[in-house]
């Protein structure tokens, strides 16, 4: 049996309404949990980009980029592996303010990538990135603190291997 | 292009003229070359309708009796015609009527545009009357789909429409006009798409592939040809023959691929598949070449993939690089249009003999007959059999007649026992098996082209669930033959409890009203057969009429299909009882 692992999905698409609605289809048709999503511009003008993680087997991740490819308003669909990319997600934590001096948490927030970006009299805000894990850690480290409010992105991504949309565009073009 | 909203600009040429929405879409439809649609009138799509009656002279409008028959009869016009079906709904119920024979367009490769009304777009979201998301509701089941909110998009977006459903791997295009963009107006000019930026139709094809396929075709020993719809999709029939008679390749069908080549050529062993002959799916195991041309390797064609054409090379034709590897592992994928594929590689491939091995064939052809085919085409029982009557079509049409076949035990019989001599004469429902798709396919079918004769096989359960269109052919006139093979159940799904669950006939034994008072209710003609006597000179009464006629034949009950592939198993162990 093939093992399931981590794959991320950049899928550049027309920016048109209704393409993130085709391609969820082509995900949920096939009983596939998308673990992360991320849409955002890319480097092209007018070119959208979606960043799909999803936790299956590489002859299923084959498969799904010819769907995904296959969508008249997708441009290109590319899949890596972890080690074929560098990624990062960004977390935001919403604490009650009577933390704010307490020295533990103070030892917390010494993480490199966490910094304090908004305290009022009520609340204030940690910002942490990084991988996955050290999201996890992070949110590990800060609930004995009440959280008040947590959120995090899903992931960005950049590959590797190069990812030829241009070319891809001048050769239909 | 970058996007069709930031394209769409006021234009202000002189070349244009101002229309309203709503004439704006019939024009783009004469300017594609469509004269026809079918269709069911509804509030949302009013303006369109309109038009229609203003543009009678010039564009015909066939009203089904549901839209689910409008879009079944286009996928019949479409299919004889090689043209896109064209299929006009309301809004709301009439829009999801549609789905259905979209996605049978879908996994059939059909080219379709159905244009939706819909509600006005300040409605939109409001739960308005007769509102439903449409373009979520047939995202899945469309090659592309589209909202157009403002007249002005209509040219665009409907040039758009056809380029796509036509080109590459055909597939239904869905477009949805709001009721304010019907009314509203543009300043009309037309221009035909000729590419879509993000799309690309057919992939290029690389020689390098082509040669290795060649290199493979020149040694094999036992080469076998699985040849699909993309044959007929492409008009590569006659480069077809040409390859496989240079070649001297024993070929066989897959359902949607046949009349591609006709029945009695010598190099046609028949249709592979569940219910396919014996001799293609047992030799698949045995080929030491496996080219699929133009087909997909759907589960009713491989049976069981872990065992399938093991064996053997296998190279691949296919517009679809999704098809690739999707099922089967090719050795060689060529991917391209499948004209210009056979056209490359013949210079390629050497002249070759495999009378040895097609001689297996006929062996294993023999064995089918004897234990198969005589008894279904010349029974010795007393019942009636679906095989003697398509036995006697092919008789009276001599196999030039476009055979539109419902789902189920009669399909089956007739695709493996109607003859075919022309191309795009088999017209069924084959991957989404939808019953009740023939009536609506057979007279979109008629339409398309009137000069052949058209004969719908239809089961009395598929019958019955579009037999309103009985009212389509009494206003159109359109001269469809259809033959009810009744034999009292749902016939491929008492066979299966027959088979597979210890005769437990679980609601398949069907309850019918007397189908020749329905379609004489109709002003149809009609005649039922219960004798074996009154076949022959029933079926010739039906072809020789100039008129729509219908015909019932009594089939003793609990007959069987086979050979039959038990879902699971490997195509080898094909069953011949």
């Amino acid at each position: 049996m093939e093992e399931n692992q981590n794959f991320t999905f950049s899928v550049y698409t027309e920016n048109n309404v209704g393409i993130l609605n085709r391609l969820s289809a082509i995900f949920l048709k096939r009983h596939i949990n998308i673990e992360s999503l991320t849409v955002s511009k890319s480097e092209i003008e007018h070119v959208h980009r979606f960043t799909f993680v999803v936790n299956i087997t590489k002859t299923q991740a084959y498969k799904l980029v010819g769907q995904l490819e296959k969508q008249i308003e997708v441009i290109g669909a590319f899949y890596h592996t972890e080690d074929e990319i560098i990624y990062h997600e960004t977390a935001l934590f919403k604490i009650s303010t009577e933390y704010l001096y307490d020295e533990s948490i103070q030892d917390k927030l010494k993480f490199r990538r966490a910094h304090i970006i908004a305290i009022t009299e009520r609340y204030f805000v940690i910002e942490a990135s990084g991988l996955k894990q050290d999201i996890d850690n992070m949110y590990e480290k800060l609930k004995p603190y009440k959280l008040l409010q947590f959120v995090r992105s899903g992931r960005i991504a950049i590959s590797r291997p190069k990812m030829a949309i241009s070319e891809l565009l001048e050769e239909i073009n | 292009m970058e996007t069709l909203k930031k394209d769409v600009k006021e234009n202000n040429s002189s070349k244009t003229v101002k229309l309203t929405g709503a004439e704006a879409v019939i024009k783009c439809l004469l300017e594609e070359g469509s004269t026809l649609a079918f269709g069911y009138p509804g509030g949302a799509i009013m303006p369109i309708y309109d038009e229609l009656y203003k543009y009678q002279n010039q564009f015909h409008h066939v009203l089904t009796r549901h839209e689910q028959g409008a879009t079944h009869a286009a996928q019949g016009f479409a299919r004889v015609t090689g043209e896109v079906g064209v299929v006009f709904a309301t809004s709301g119920p009439g829009a999801t009527n549609l789905v259905t024979g979209i996605a049978d367009a879908q996994i059939d490769s059909t080219p379709l545009v159905c244009i939706t009304g819909q509600v006005a777009s300040h409605l939109l979201g409001s739960d308005a009357f007769q509102e439903t998301d449409i373009i979520g509701i047939s995202t899945p089941v469309t090659k592309w789909n589209y909202q157009i909110t403002k007249a002005i998009e209509i040219p665009e977006v409907l040039a758009k429409a056809f380029y796509i459903a036509k080109s590459g791997r055909p597939g239904p295009v869905l477009i949805d006009i709001t009721k304010d963009a019907q009314f509203g107006e543009l300043d009309y000019s037309y221009k035909k798409c000729e590419k879509v930026r993000s799309y690309r139709a057919i992939p290029k094809l690389n020689t390098e592939k082509v040669k290795e396929a060649a290199v493979i075709i020149n040694s094999a020993k036992k080469p076998f040809i699985v040849w699909g719809q993309g044959v007929i999709i492409g008009g590569a029939e006659q480069e077809f023959k040409d390859f496989i008679e240079k070649t001297d390749i024993p070929s066989a069908s897959t359902i949607l691929g046949l009349s591609a080549l006709e029945t009695n050529h010598p190099l046609n062993v028949g249709m592979v598949g569940m219910h396919g002959n014996y001799a293609p799916n047992v030799l698949t195991n045995q080929c030491d070449v496996l080219i699929a041309i133009g087909m997909r390797f759907d589960d009713r064609v491989t049976g069981n993939l872990a065992t399938y054409a093991k064996q053997a090379k296998v190279i691949h034709f296919d517009i679809d690089p999704a098809e690739i590897d999707k099922n089967v592992k090719t050795d060689v994928a060529v991917l391209g249009d499948v004209k210009q594929s056979l056209v490359e590689i013949m210079q390629f491939v050497s002249k070759a003999n495999h009378k040895e091995w097609m001689k297996e064939f006929q062996k294993l052809y023999d064995i089918e007959v004897s234990s198969v085919i005589n008894e279904q085409l010349n029974p010795t029982k007393e019942g009636l059999t679906m095989g003697e009557v398509l036995g006697g079509i092919n008789k009276e049409t001599k196999g030039d007649a476009v055979i539109v076949s419902d789902v189920g035990q009669h399909q089956m019989f007739a695709c493996r026992y109607a003859d075919f001599i022309k191309t795009r004469s088999s017209v069924t429902s084959g991957g989404l098996g939808t019953m009740g798709f023939a009536l609506p396919a057979a007279i979109g079918a008629k339409i398309g082209d009137p000069n052949r004769e058209v004969i719908a096989i239809i089961g009395d359960g598929g019958y019955q669930m579009t037999c309103n269109e009985l009212g389509t052919i009494l206003q159109s006139k359109a001269a469809v033959k259809i033959v009810v093979l009744n034999n009292g159940y749902l016939g491929m799904v008492r066979q299966w409890q027959e088979l597979f669950f210890d005769r437990r006939y679980a609601s398949t034994e069907m309850v019918s009203p007397d189908f020749v008072k329905l379609a004489e209710a109709y002003d149809i003609e009609a005649q039922r057969v219960t004798n074996r006597e009154d076949l022959a000179s029933a079926i010739k009464t039906m072809v020789q009429s100039k008129e729509s006629y219908f015909l019932e034949v009594v089939i003793e009950k609990e007959d069987n299909i086979f050979p039959m592939i038990p879902t699971g198993a490997s195509v080898s162990d094909i069953r011949l009882s």
